[in-house]
């Protein structure tokens, strides 16, 4: 039923570019690069669906302009996201680049298109490198800086009052910035650090040694499936009352909530964005959302959406010009003029966003079903550690 | 001490579960010959639709026996439309057909249920823990699959050592080949084989679905720790494997549990967590590489003529 609905979205959008490109020029090509499969396909599924929402709105167009989406699957893998690029920028001409989620594939892609002189817009993936003395002009991300995920947890850790805190995540270059992030920020004490193994399944040793250090709390950064493993055990180990978890919210988005139901109660997480913000951007996204694809939307389909509006706020500036007019769509970019589901947004000297960020908790949802219910703002515009080594004004 | 004892059951219940998960395995590479990369994949059906069956019926016990024959009737299907074709060709070819089966399962399992992971939680009376000596307090889910595992582990036992069948899978894991000659219906040995196999597969991954995140390619880490247990346990023996996965379940816990500590005892704390968490993810590679270097063919082989 699902396939329908999107085989149908496909065939309209389809319908849409032809048609209207008889009469116009040619349509600004842009080329998504995300991930559609392995466990955390569902990422990648709901960047590109956020994003060809906001284009399904428009009829085909952003901006005004007519656009043309390519979207291609990069399997979590850093070569095929460089054949990609390859591929989107020399043979089709794209003329901007998104759609990453991995930061170990935008290390790969990133570069290749600043470097053909296309614009690169992140919608999710925003790693350190990026964000400080190599930041570039033409590089923007959308969503946040990757350490404010985790350093957003922290603040509202420290806030809820926890003196100390047991702290777990993959060992990888993202787990361990997550780590740094969050311990940026909370002013507790340590009562242990963790490493596991990445997409490690079984957790009942790191849970005995959790329930043997005694922590008030535990932060985790564990995304997709391992956050569903970790949840359910740490449920069925019945620590989830006695030491609660504050985690980022990539850790606890709706799918996750969705695979575990009820056990999510009371888990706590900071995001930048939440379905139940009250702006009317979001309203209108919330529910084009479910009736276009029947689900609810994580935080993922959210920064996907912003930033097809973003690209159509610039394109709308600059009649649909793009590598034409380099200056003009860069500096459109960056003014950032457009209505952002999260409500308020705009780009720090680094093209990196700063964010407010809210504390959530899972609670029953009117339907009865658990979801992350907005509590209260913990940071009223967060900028990262690295903006101040960018050379960008 | 408590902490000590704590993790070593934690090592046992893993154990137990990867017995559950490479028993079919070790069956049908020992005794058919065939390599079959698929496994997770079957593995990945059985908590597919008791996470489904479940679901929709209100009861865990209906849910376990739909997983497990799902995982079946998908298993006879595949000896009867692929692998049958394959006995008698190059291992490497049954590589490759069974790794398709891997990607064909997880892109049909994505069309059918979605990306998103399903729902299953282990039911109310299974779900919490119980102390069972003071200070060990134990998730009773936990309990309830080393019971599994063992009753399992007992009725494969039995099967094998004291009934027909039994001695005819024996016989046809030391000379496939005579026993063909000595007039026993080889190929419905094998598919009733495979198809059991399948359902120790289904049912490893219904019992997990509570555990663990249902998701396209859930069985694929599974796998690989399931060959390792094989390997190490010798190709085709019950026996290896209910010992190998002892071996790695525990091996594997203890590392991660207790490396990192033991490191920090003499390294400073940033690079005893990197390297311990490391050395402790390599821990169950490392005791396999041990194991082929004392016993090329694994701890218990059950030697087959037609290697």
């Amino acid at each position: 039923m699902k396939r329908v609905t999107k085989l149908a979205l496909a065939g309209s959008l389809l319908a849409g570019l032809t048609a209207s490109g008889a009469v116009q020029a040619e349509p600004v090509k842009i080329g998504m690069i995300t991930t559609l499969s392995t466990g955390a396909g569902y990422l990648g599924e709901d960047v590109r669906d956020g994003f060809l929402l906001a284009v399904k709105e428009e009829g085909g167009k952003l901006g005004g302009v007519e656009v043309e989406i390519m979207v291609e699957d990069d399997g979590r893998k850093p070569g095929i996201g460089k054949q990609l690029a390859d591929r989107f920028l020399k043979q089709e001409k794209a003329e901007i680049i998104t759609g990453v989620i991995f930061s170990n594939v935008s290390p790969v892609v990133a570069p290749l298109t600043l470097k053909a002189g296309a614009f690169y817009i992140s919608p999710n993936s925003a790693p350190s490198t990026f964000a400080g003395a190599k930041c570039h002009e033409d590089y923007f991300a959308v969503a946040w800086q990757n350490d404010s995920l985790h350093e957003s947890a922290g603040i509202y850790a420290t806030d809820l009052g926890y003196k100390n805190a047991y702290i777990l995540a993959p060992n990888y270059q993202a787990g361990k910035d997550s780590l740094a992030g969050f311990k940026r920020y909370f002013k507790g004490d340590i009562a242990g650090e963790l490493y596991t193994k990445l997409g490690q399944t079984d957790y009942a040793a790191e849970i005995a040694k959790i329930r043997a250090a005694k922590p008030e709390m535990v932060f985790h950064f564990l995304p997709g499936g391992m956050g569903i493993n970790f949840l359910k055990q740490y449920s069925q180990a019945g620590l989830i009352k006695e030491i609660p978890l504050v985690v980022s919210s990539v850790s606890m988005d709706s799918r996750i909530l969705k695979a575990v139901g009820d056990i999510a109660l009371g888990v706590r997480s900071s995001s930048h964005w939440t379905g139940d913000m009250d702006n009317a951007a979001n309203k209108k996204f919330m529910a084009g959302f479910v009736e276009t694809y029947g689900r609810t939307p994580t935080v993922f389909a959210s920064q996907g959406y912003d930033t097809a509006k973003l690209i159509a706020s610039a394109l709308k500036a600059t009649g649909g010009k793009v590598l034409a007019d380099k200056d003009g769509f860069r500096a459109a970019l960056k003014a950032a003029n457009f209505d952002s589901v999260r409500g308020e947004f705009k780009f720090n000297t680094n093209n990196h966003p700063i964010n407010q960020w809210f504390g959530r908790i899972v609670a029953k949802g009117p339907d009865g079903k658990p979801m992350n219910k907005t509590v209260k703002m913990v940071s009223n515009g967060l900028a990262d550690a690295y903006a101040s080594a960018c050379p960008l004004k | 001490m408590v902490l000590f004892i704590e993790q070593l059951l934690n090592g046992v219940q893993l154990g137990i579960f990867l017995f559950l998960v490479s028993a079919g395995l070790t069956l049908i590479f020992g005794i058919m010959g065939i390599i079959n990369l698929a496994h997770g994949s079957l593995f990945m059906v059985g908590a597919f639709v008791a996470a489904t069956a479940t679901t929709a019926s209100g009861s865990f016990v209906v849910g376990l026996i739909a997983g497990v024959a799902a995982a079946g009737v998908t298993g006879l299907a595949m000896e009867y439309f692929i692998l049958r074709h394959l006995y008698h060709r190059d291992h490497l070819d049954q590589v490759l057909a069974t790794f398709g089966i891997i990607l064909f399962a997880n892109e049909m399992v994505t069309i059918i249920w979605g990306r998103t992971p399903l729902f299953f939680n282990a039911p109310d009376i299974l779900n919490g823990s119980i102390e069972l000596v003071p200070g060990i307090i134990y998730p009773v889910y936990r309990l309830f699959i080393i019971a599994v595992g063992i009753a399992v582990a007992a009725l494969l036992y039995g099967v094998i050592t004291r009934t027909r069948v039994g001695m005819l899978v024996r016989a046809g894991a030391t000379d496939r080949e005579m026993v063909g000659a000595l007039g026993v219906n080889i190929s419905v040995l094998f598919m009733a084989l495979f198809g059991f196999g399948a359902m120790l597969a289904g049912l490893a991954g219904a019992m997990a679905g509570p555990l663990i995140s249902v998701e396209a390619g859930m069985g694929e880490s599974q796998l690989i720790l399931s060959f390792v247990v094989v390997v190490i346990g010798g190709m085709g023996s019950l026996r290896g494997a209910f010992i190998g996965a002892m071996l790695v379940g525990i091996v594997d816990t203890m590392g991660r549990a207790f490396i990192p500590d033991l490191l920090k005892l003499f390294l400073p704390i940033a690079e005893a967590d990197g390297l311990g968490a490391g050395l402790s993810s390599m821990s169950i590679y490392m005791l396999m590489a041990l194991v082929l270097v004392i016993k090329p063919s694994g701890l218990f082989p059950a030697s087959s003529g037609s290697h």
